[in-house]
């Protein structure tokens, strides 16, 4: 075999990324109570409006803002039809996906096949000129960097913050978290626009920069791959972290694999990265924790303060 | 499955008593032509090509014809719920564009015996009210082939491949055995991505063969992500080189798209509409390529030598002109068995069931 482990091991960091981006962001929706099917619909608007600013703009750092805030913006309408007029969870997130891709669709028409000026990879001084960990571990572009910060901040903020309980608290029991005064549907907008924004980051990362181009339907499903991670992670950002990586790495490792004319299937190969990501994430959460693997006890309930 | 079957039956049978079908046949109305895709219109590759067909279908016949169709219908058991769809909104005729709507497509024509379908790149003709279409991608495969061999300088070529079934594999065949003949040193390297369009997966296919010394990429997908990823990789200081696929995707070019092959379906698109309206369409199978004007070969770039490009253009041309079949013999299969004798040339069933690689070639297909 001659796969450069060091440079494959830095793809698969980039393949994970997107996926990263938009399951923290839906963990701290669900760990809030709320259940947003839309994260691809988030994310190809987020996809596409950072590539429209990149475009407009020549700065991919404006692009990626707005990425975020595409993303957060379509996310509102989800929260505005979810916490105040009390609409479905679910049928509203199926109903955002839906939208967000027909919406890229439309203000991508002009876009395709345009070119944009990608993210270029920073190489830290010093760190990146370690053998094999240089290349892994300190050569990439600053969103990547990001993203992994992300998880760390929102592992931070949940397990180590009053915010982070209140926050949990929402997701546990709304009505005893809205008895000892918190705002319920404050906290859960709030979320709700974490995850569009984090969503919309990880569209960005695909359009302009692991694709990178616009083209519809550029998310091609990964969305749907964030919101069953989550899941599988049991609503921890470090088991995460492992899924994402797993699921990017073996994906990814498969194709390399297929290069080296190894002799297992491609039927099985093409099929690995689902099935050892669930696999190993089955495993870690079947340990001794039991019960706190459990979904946020409010998941997908509607809050209405008069109750 | 019976259920379901039953059901969709029973909508038809329904529809039909309440609505009479169909409206056209009293000389009311415009002729309803629909098209079922597999991607979305812009993806600049497969989809993108068969709608450029379908707006040649409205400019030639304007007024008399109104054309709808539906984006991203998935292959397999969907893809007969939204044929159903469109046929019980009054299509006269269907087309359906791409190789896994097979069996979807005669279920459904079935059930509606007045509406005509037509399945691409399939073979399967279960009612008279079916036809099938395809074009000789493999004849365009056979030039680019000949580019790619002469290209390469890592003497390595990537493949990236949707699904194992006798087009694709075709087009491998094909390309590998001009590419070949061409440079005997030539290695194919093939990835199977399972799908026809997935940007992010086939970015990644491109990676992992560029970070493995290919330094040419063909693609049977629809997205241009391929290229994207060769592009970028040319951006920092590498050299690899890819082709367009089914739609032009001029705008890599001159670097890394040097060539493309251009699915052009409107000649065929228009001619069977217009046997609808004049009341002469049959079932039968269209198998058009570059003589048709079906399969046509983008500009080369100037990043390909004169001399190469010439020798291009002369394949171009003897295929054209029907001098030329891109598998005609001596050719073996991988096991070394005979495929064609020395000046055999391959029947239009052996290509269509073709499940095997060539002599020298590296690897298995897929069951």
């Amino acid at each position: 075999m001659n796969i450069d482990i060091a440079v494959f091991l830095a793809s698969m960091m980039v393949a994970a990324t997107p996926v990263i981006f938009a399951a923290i962001g839906e963990l701290v929706v669900e760990k809030s109570g709320v259940l947003n099917l839309g994260v691809e619909g988030m994310m190809i608007t987020g996809a596409i409006c950072g590539f429209i600013l990149a475009n407009a703009t020549g700065s991919v750092f404006l692009g990626v803002v707005a990425a975020a805030i595409g993303g957060a913006l379509l996310s509102l309408i989800f929260a505005t039809l979810t916490q105040f007029l009390l609409s479905n969870q679910v049928a509203t997130g199926l109903a955002l996906t839906l939208f967000g891709i027909g919406l890229a669709a439309l203000l991508g028409k002009p876009y395709e096949g345009v070119r944009v000026d990608v993210i270029q990879p920073i190489s830290i001084p010093v760190l990146s000129d370690i053998p094999v960990l240089g290349t892994i571990l300190f050569s990439h572009d600053p969103l990547l960097y990001f993203g992994l910060f992300i998880v760390f901040a929102v592992w931070w903020f949940l397990t180590k913050t009053r915010g982070g309980l209140i926050l949990r608290a929402v997701g546990e029991s709304h009505d005893a978290a809205h008895a000892l005064g918190y705002n319920v549907v404050r906290v859960r907008i709030l979320a709700i626009m974490f995850g569009g924004a984090c969503a919309g980051l990880g569209g960005a990362y695909l359009s302009l920069l692991r694709v990178p181009q616009w083209t519809e339907n550029v998310t091609a499903g990964v969305g749907w791959i964030a919101l069953a991670i989550v899941v599988f992670a049991s609503w921890k950002p470090g088991r995460l972290l492992i899924g994402a990586y797993l699921f990017g790495g073996i994906g990814f490792l498969q194709l390399h694999l297929q290069v080296e004319n190894v002799p297992i299937p491609v039927e099985v190969l093409n099929a690995s990265p689902y099935i050892a990501t669930i696999i190993a994430l089955v495993i870690l959460s079947a340990g001794k924790s039991g019960r706190s693997n459990a979904a946020p006890a409010a998941l997908g309930q509607p809050f209405h303060a008069s109750r | 499955m019976q259920r379901r079957t039953l059901l969709t039956t029973g909508a038809a049978a329904a529809t039909a008593a309440a609505f009479g079908l169909p409206a056209r046949a009293d000389g009311h109305g415009p002729l309803k032509v629909g098209f079922i895709y597999v991607g979305p219109i812009g993806d600049g590759g497969w989809t993108y090509q068969h709608d450029q067909g379908r707006l040649d279908v409205e400019e030639a016949f304007g007024d008399q014809v109104e054309t709808v169709y539906q984006e991203s219908v998935p292959e397999g058991a969907d893809a007969e719920r939204a044929i159903t769809q469109m046929a019980l909104n009054g299509a006269d005729i269907i087309f359906t564009t791409s190789f896994g709507y097979m069996e979807a497509t005669n279920t459904v024509a079935g059930n509606f015996p007045d509406i005509k379908f037509e399945h691409a790149t399939g073979f399967m003709r279960d009612h008279d009210n079916v036809a099938t279409y395809d074009a000789r991608f493999y004849e365009g495969r056979a030039v680019i082939g000949h580019i790619a061999g002469r290209m390469t300088n890592t003497n390595k070529i990537g493949y990236i491949a949707s699904f194992p079934i006798p087009e694709v594999i075709q087009g491998i065949n094909s390309a590998y055995k001009h590419a070949k003949a061409a440079n005997p040193d030539v290695e194919m390297v093939v990835i199977w991505v399972y799908t026809w369009f997935d940007p992010a997966k086939e970015a990644d296919a491109a990676k992992a063969m560029i970070e493995q010394g290919v330094d040419v990429i063909m693609q049977h997908t629809d997205s241009t992500a391929p290229q994207a990823a060769a592009a970028e990789a040319n951006a920092a200081g590498g050299t690899v080189y890819t082709f367009g696929q089914a739609s032009d995707m001029a705008a890599f070019a001159p670097m890394p798209r040097i060539a493309s092959i251009i699915d052009d379906w409107g000649p065929y698109y228009v001619k069977r509409v217009g046997q609808v309206l004049d009341g002469t369409w049959e079932s039968g199978h269209s198998w058009g390529g570059m003589p048709e004007g079906e399969v046509v070969i983008g500009e080369i770039t100037d990043v390909v030598p004169a001399e190469v490009k010439a020798e291009a253009e002369a394949m171009i041309a003897a295929i054209t002109a029907g001098e030329y079949h891109p598998f005609t013999g001596p050719i073996n299969k991988q096991d070394g068995s005979v495929f064609l004798a020395e000046g055999e040339v391959a029947t239009d069933l052996q290509l269509v069931q073709m499940d095997f690689y060539l002599e020298g070639f590296e690897g298995d297909i897929p069951n």
